[in-house]
Formats: structure tokens, C-alpha cells, sequence
């Protein structure tokens, strides 16, 4: 089916394009769009071209990262001062991926894809979006909540506090090595304060429909000593708001059976 | 069907086409270039074997519209021989029986050559890596690694000759 292809000039004009016609995508790296349509979604008939929009830049000031939605996997891994984000995007996919896949698409992936969302939202993450008519900036956890409300607006950039050198801990688990899909994936920052835990982030990946913080687990976490314990108390809750799906990498069952297992892993470190 | 012109460099000449909108750049290249190396799969960009160079960086030729490749420069492994001389990585492949039903193996190349032009002297584990997106169902991956690493010790060479 042919499809039509369209340049704009500003993130503005792409969402005034997507709200006026239910059959536009924007199109970033095309790995979620393209393969849409080449396997029969009809209801795409035009694609909206990001190329030249300026999405692709990355910020590092004042210890905060600006990350814009058009950046590739490959850029992020090549940037030296986002170091603590290359083991989670060296995961993703082969390098033609990575080098296609963009952090706004990323946000939008489908469980069990969507590894750096997870990141993300456990560095607390906001996300820009261009809308229609008004910009807004909204919290990652938020976003993911409601991404329905914003698939006629365009992501412009993420913006987050960098973590310390080794702040950020992530495990993929896969059963296709290497940079398989997820079985499941894990993020995690738990700065310490006098030897407690003061201000735990938790997301897991592939356990619902988006990325989710892990809540139970962060307020078990949350101002106690990471010991043996503690870790304990988190494993036994590691299971409370998620809702994997069965899929061809792995079953809901084998996915909650296996959370508990590699959240301890992480958090003994 | 509406169509739109296209022009862009391939295998280093300039190309013009009129093609479909929203036609995919391996359709392009299949169809109506008669470059036939890169292969549709999976059409999802999961077994890389319609994988060429844009510009030096290795993309998915079943993922991208062929409008997005104007202006740019593609490589398929067409590009690669010099006239009659295969590239070390082919004959590599050929010499180290790393193609057995072959239909990976243009994607395979041309990840290997993404690696090696980068990376002339790289490790398992980084020709693992780089080929990790291309997916083979005949050799079981041991003789293309071989012939791989085979091939960059070879360029290596011919570079200090």
C-alpha cells in the first residue's frame, strides 16, 4: 500500500499533522512503525518525517542530561559523559538497530522491548512533549501511565539528573544472548545517606504492558540498611503491581517466578 | 500509486529513480536496482538480513523508507569486489565455508565490514556483537566468526605488506 511520506519544519507542524489525520506516524528510527505496517497495520497511511526537526541532540550541563527523542541507541552508547546509560543501551538489539532505534520510540515500545524506558523511570525521568497547540513537560512514570494521550504529540527530549559513576544498576535478563528481548529487566539507584538508603528507584521492565516503578519494593528499601534482610523483605514483594504478559521469550508464570531471583542479584550487586 | 523521484549514491554511483511513496529501500534496491544481495526476512528487523551501509552506519534497508535515503550513500555487498576481486571478507566466507544456504550471508558481510572498518582488530566477543543483530539458521555462526576475524588478520596484513 502506498504511504505517504512528509517533511515538516517543526515538531509543532508534525503534531498539528498527527491530530488532524488518525492515519499519520511519526516516524523516528521506523523499527516500531515500519514493521507496523509491513505486517498489515492498514490504518497507517502517511509517515511524518523527523529527519532535520534538530531531535537528535544531547545536552549534558550542570549534571543534568537532555536527551533528544530523535537520538539513536548508538549515539547515547558513543556519548561519553551518558557512560551510565551504555550497558542498558549496548542491550538493545543488534548495532543496525541501535544505530536506528530512538529514545522517543523507545517510550512507545511494546512489552518486553523498551529497555531504556526502565532506566529511565528509575532516574526519574521527565519527558518534553510538542503538542498541538501547547508544550508540556510530564513526568516519565506519568507518561507511560497515559501514552495513549500522547500519540498525536511529539516527544521532543528526556530530561533527568545524572547518577553517580555506578549509581545506576541494570540487569537484562534474556534467554537469546547477546541483546536478546526481555524476559524481564531491572533499574535501579539507591543513593546511600549514613549508611541508608534514601531515595530508592526501582522499574522493572516486561513485567506490565509499560515499564513500571517497583513501588512495594522501593518502600521496603527506602531508609533501611541494604543488607541481607532488607533484601529479603523486597524479594517477598517484588511480585506486587506487576502484570507480565505470556509471550514467545517467556510465560507471565515463569516471569514473576524469576523477578524475586534477579532483583535480589542486583541489589546484593 | 504516487510516484516520487529518488536519488542517491549506490555502491559509490549517483542513482535516480522514480519509486513508490513510502516504497522500502530494500524494495528499491530488489526491484528496480537489481541489487539483489540484501534480503527480505523478517521484514522487522530482526534477522538482519536486508542489512546494507547508509553512510557508513549500518541500517536496516526493511525498515527504512527508500525517501529517506535521498542525498545519502548506500553500500550493499555489490559495492564490495573490486571488479573480479572479491573483499577479504568474502572470500573469507567462501574460503571458511561460513555460507551454506547463503541467505544470511550478504547481511552477515556487511556487518562484519561495519566492525572492521571501525575496528580492524577486533575480539571474538566484538565480531560476536557486531553480528549479533543477523541471524543465521544453517552454520551455527562458529565458521563465520572464524572467517570474520580470518578476514580482519588478512586486511590487516595486506595494510603492512
Amino acid at each position: 500500500m502506498t504511504l505517504e511520506i512528509v517533511r515538516v519544519d517543526s515538531p509543532r507542524e508534525a503534531a498539528e499533522l498527527l491530530s488532524a489525520d488518525m492515519g499519520a506516524r511519526f516516524l523516528g528510527g521506523g523499527t516500531i512503525v515500519v514493521r507496523n505496517h509491513s505486517y498489515g497495520d492498514v490504518g497507517i497511511r502517511r509517515l511524518v518525517l523527523s529527519d532535520g526537526l534538530g531531535l537528535d541532540n544531547i545536552r549534558v550541563e550542570g549534571g543534568r542530561a537532555e536527551i533528544g527523542a530523535g537520538a539513536t541507541m548508538a549515539k547515547i552508547a558513543a556519548y561519553p559523559t551518558l557512560a551510565a546509560l551504555a550497558p542498558v543501551v549496548r542491550e538493545i538489539g543488534g548495532p543496525a538497530v541501535r544505530a536506528m532505534a530512538t529514545v522517543g520510540g523507545n517510550l512507545f515500545a511494546s512489552s518486553p522491548y523498551g529497555d531504556l524506558a526502565v532506566a529511565l523511570l528509575a532516574l526519574d525521568a521527565e519527558v518534553a512533549v510538542v503538542g498541538q497547540r501547547d508544550d508540556e513537560t510530564v513526568a516519565l512514570e506519568r507518561f507511560l501511565l497515559a501514552r495513549w494521550r500522547y500519540t498525536t504529540s511529539i516527544v521532543k527530549s528526556v530530561s533527568f539528573v545524572l547518577p553517580p559513576e555506578g549509581g545506576l544498576r541494570f540487569v537484562k535478563v534474556m534467554r537469546r544472548h547477546p541483546h536478546g528481548a526481555s524476559v524481564l529487566s531491572i533499574a535501579a539507584l539507591l543513593p546511600l545517606s549514613d549508611g541508608r538508603v534514601k531515595g530508592a528507584r526501582v522499574a522493572y521492565g516486561a513485567m506490565a504492558p509499560t515499564a513500571i516503578k517497583a513501588k512495594a519494593v522501593e518502600q521496603v528499601l527506602e531508609g533501611a540498611q541494604l543488607d541481607d534482610a532488607t533484601i529479603a523483605k523486597a524479594a517477598a514483594v517484588a511480585e506486587e503491581g506487576t502484570a507480565p504478559a505470556s509471550d514467545s521469550f517467556a510465560s507471565d508464570w515463569y516471569r514473576r517466578a524469576v523477578l524475586p531471583v534477579h532483583l535480589v542479584r542486583l541489589l546484593k550487586g | 500509486m504516487a510516484r516520487v523521484p529518488l536519488q542517491f549514491t549506490i555502491n559509490g554511483k549517483e542513482a535516480a529513480e522514480f519509486v513508490e511513496s513510502g516504497a522500502l529501500l530494500v524494495d528499491v534496491l530488489r526491484d528496480k536496482l537489481a541489487l539483489t544481495a540484501a534480503k527480505v526476512g523478517c521484514g522487522q528487523g530482526t534477522c538482519g538480513a536486508c542489512t546494507v551501509l547508509i553512510d557508513g552506519e549500518l541500517q536496516l534497508s526493511c525498515l527504512m523508507p527508500a525517501q529517506r535515503a535521498e542525498g545519502r550513500s548506500v553500500t550493499t555487498l555489490e559495492g564490495l569486489a573490486d571488479g573480479n576481486e572479491l573483499h577479504p571478507l568474502q572470500s573469507a566466507f567462501a574460503e571458511g565455508f561460513a555460507v551454506q544456504c547463503g541467505f544470511c550471508a550478504p547481511g552477515m558481510i556487511m556487518a562484519a565490514k561495519w566492525l572492521l572498518d571501525s575496528n580492524p582488530n577486533p575480539t571474538r566477543a566484538e565480531v560476536v556483537d557486531a553480528i549479533s543483530g543477523n541471524i543465521c539458521r544453517c552454520t551455527g555462526y562458529e565458521s563465520i566468526i572464524d572467517a570474520i576475524l580470518s578476514a580482519a588478520a588478512d586486511m590487516r596484513g595486506r595494510k603492512t605488506a
